[in-house]
């Protein structure tokens, strides 16, 4: 894992408290509170969650309709300072597909007004692994390879926040484990890094400190750990289709792992209150009454139900 | 004024494809120009109307929408101008300098060709040349500020700029005295009736009005571009 990374001489905090912002009668975040602070946070939540509208505000390209958005303690809205200490990768795949990897990367560090704008987009470049199409123009990069030459522009001041939008999107597997690698380490040095994702094994994976939008609203904030944990521990919904659906269901609610199981046109939808332990016993009660099973599938598997389930608890 | 900004909107405006657009027009006027005096010789007359109908009257409201909204509203539409806003600029700079680069982008492909154009049919009689693309260039600046304040604005920065110069400038101030005060059109040959001294040529808008009034046009449509830019919002996908 990582050793103990050189760290960064400051550190800084980006807060929300109490925000919405709402389109005309759309509510696209609800009285959010929450307080970045260094290390890698993942703002997880199923498309359509607000975690965009919630991302833009931190990064000053929305005002909050109410509440406000900090960095520091200083208001980000209308605050171009604050892009001093930020770094943002935005989640649209469009940058100026004229310029070269290099030139685009060196814009941003002229733009930064950086004493050593060459040095500084070199490192960026280097960092991201992309040295060698850095010369071509970027319309001809592929995905994976817009993403990372935007991540080089973000990085190529040194900030210590980072706010990354889906930044994992369209990479391949290569890539993506690379960027991980990378938004790890700038975390350990201490920067206070956000990415936003509605894959939660790309957070789990990434992220010490998970934050849970779903709906607009926050619904959990904490250890990676902690919210698996909530997410596994939830009751799932199966639908079993066997030759005799009446008997395996009478089988099943003799069990205590089997919550509810109820009888449906398209099978046998079964409540597993003890989820172990029921894909443990399906076969083995199967078996003993002579029933073949065809089908187990869960219904209920899709993010959108486990986030849910999280609001609802 | 930024010269990183400039640079990459220099860059986006002439790169390949839609340099043609800026192009297209003004060759258009020179061949014509050329055309004409082959056929014509020397005629005043004939030049200060095609300055007037073509230089003034279409050519320059039309490269006015182009440079003005495409140095802006194009990296709107598609996102990229984060890469700019997201950097410790103060956005009025960055609304100034693309007012520049369009502005400057007019003078070329606009103002010279008018002068060639003119210079072709009349060389330097009475004036008629140097009136022309002294007036165009003074339009342009204008034309720059306000589409840009458009392209900013609203999507349909093309759609509502094409209504304001055909609609507005063409066919009302036509008909319409009063619709010629403000009309930035006018305001260009105004100041082109001053320098030329050519009988051919009388406009009604006097430039008493026309030099204040592009002064305030020009700057407060570049103090909205500014106050506008450093509001842009970006609405997520999501």
């Amino acid at each position: 894992m990582t050793t103990t990374a050189p760290q960064i001489t400051a550190t800084s905090v980006v807060s929300l408290t109490q925000v919405s912002r709402w389109y005309g009668n759309v509510v696209a975040v609800n009285d959010v509170t929450m307080t970045i602070g260094p290390g890698v946070t993942g703002l997880l939540g199923p498309n359509g969650a607000g975690k965009s509208t919630l991302l833009h505000m931190m990064a000053g390209f929305l005002a909050p309709s109410s509440g406000t958005a900090t960095l520091d303690g200083r208001p980000i809205w209308k605050n171009h300072e604050i892009y001093r200490i930020v770094g943002l990768v935005p989640e649209k795949e469009a940058v100026y597909g004229f310029l070269t990897g290099w030139q685009f990367v060196l814009s941003a560090a002229r733009l930064h007004g950086l004493p050593d704008p060459e040095g500084a987009a070199r490192r960026a470049i280097e960092l991201v692994e992309m040295t060698e199409p850095s010369n071509r123009r970027i319309e001809t990069y592929s995905k994976g390879m817009r993403q990372r030459i935007k991540v080089a522009a973000a990085l190529v001041h040194d900030p210590r926040v980072l706010l990354l939008d889906e930044p994992f999107n369209g990479m391949d597997p290569r890539q993506r484990l690379h960027l991980m690698d990378l938004v790890r380490r700038m975390g350990a040095e201490g920067r206070t890094i956000l990415f936003s994702s509605h894959i939660l094994e790309e957070v789990e994976r990434v992220a010490q400190q998970i934050e849970v939008l779903v709906s607009g609203r926050h619904a959990a904030s904490g250890d990676y750990r902690e919210i698996r944990r909530r997410m596994t521990d939830r009751p799932h919904l199966f639908r079993v289709r066997s030759s005799d659906d009446r008997k395996l269901a009478a089988a099943l609610i003799a069990d205590g792992s089997s919550g509810a199981v109820s009888l449906t046109p398209l099978g046998l939808e079964v409540q597993a209150v003890d989820f172990r332990r029921f894909t443990w016993l399906l076969p083995r009660v199967a078996k003993a009454a002579d029933i073949h099973v065809w089908q187990v599938s869960p219904t209920d598997e899709d993010l959108e139900s486990v986030f849910s389930y999280l609001v609802t608890r | 004024m930024n010269t990183v900004v400039a640079d990459i909107t220099y860059r986006a405006m002439l790169g390949r494809k839609r340099i043609w657009l800026l192009v297209l027009l003004p060759v258009a006027l020179i061949a014509i120009a050329v055309l004409l005096r082959l056929i014509a010789g020397v005629n005043e007359h004939t030049a200060v109307t095609l300055m007037q109908t073509f230089a003034i009257g279409m050519m320059l409201p039309l490269l006015g929408l182009i440079a003005g909204t495409g140095v802006i509203a194009p990296e709107i539409e598609d996102g990229t101008i984060i890469h700019l806003l997201a950097k410790p600029i103060a956005r009025p700079v960055i609304a100034l300098t693309k007012f520049v680069v369009a502005a400057s982008l007019l003078a070329v492909f606009a103002a010279v060709p008018t002068f060639i154009a003119a210079y072709i049919l009349v060389r330097g009689e009475s004036g008629v040349a140097w009136g022309f693309a002294l007036g165009s260039l003074f339009g342009a600046v204008a034309y720059a500020a306000v589409f840009l304040l458009l392209g900013v604005v609203t999507r349909h920065a093309v759609a509502i700029g094409v209504i304001y110069a055909l609609i507005w400038e063409g066919l009302v101030g036509g008909y319409v005295p009063g619709a010629r005060k403000f009309s930035i059109q006018q305001w260009a040959q105004s100041l082109a009736d001053q320098v030329s001294s050519s009988p051919f040529f009388t406009t009604d808008v006097s430039l008493s009005f026309a030099i204040p009034a592009m002064i305030i046009v020009t700057l407060g449509a570049l103090w909205l571009a500014g106050q506008r830019l450093r509001t842009l919002s970006l609405t997520g996908d999501d």
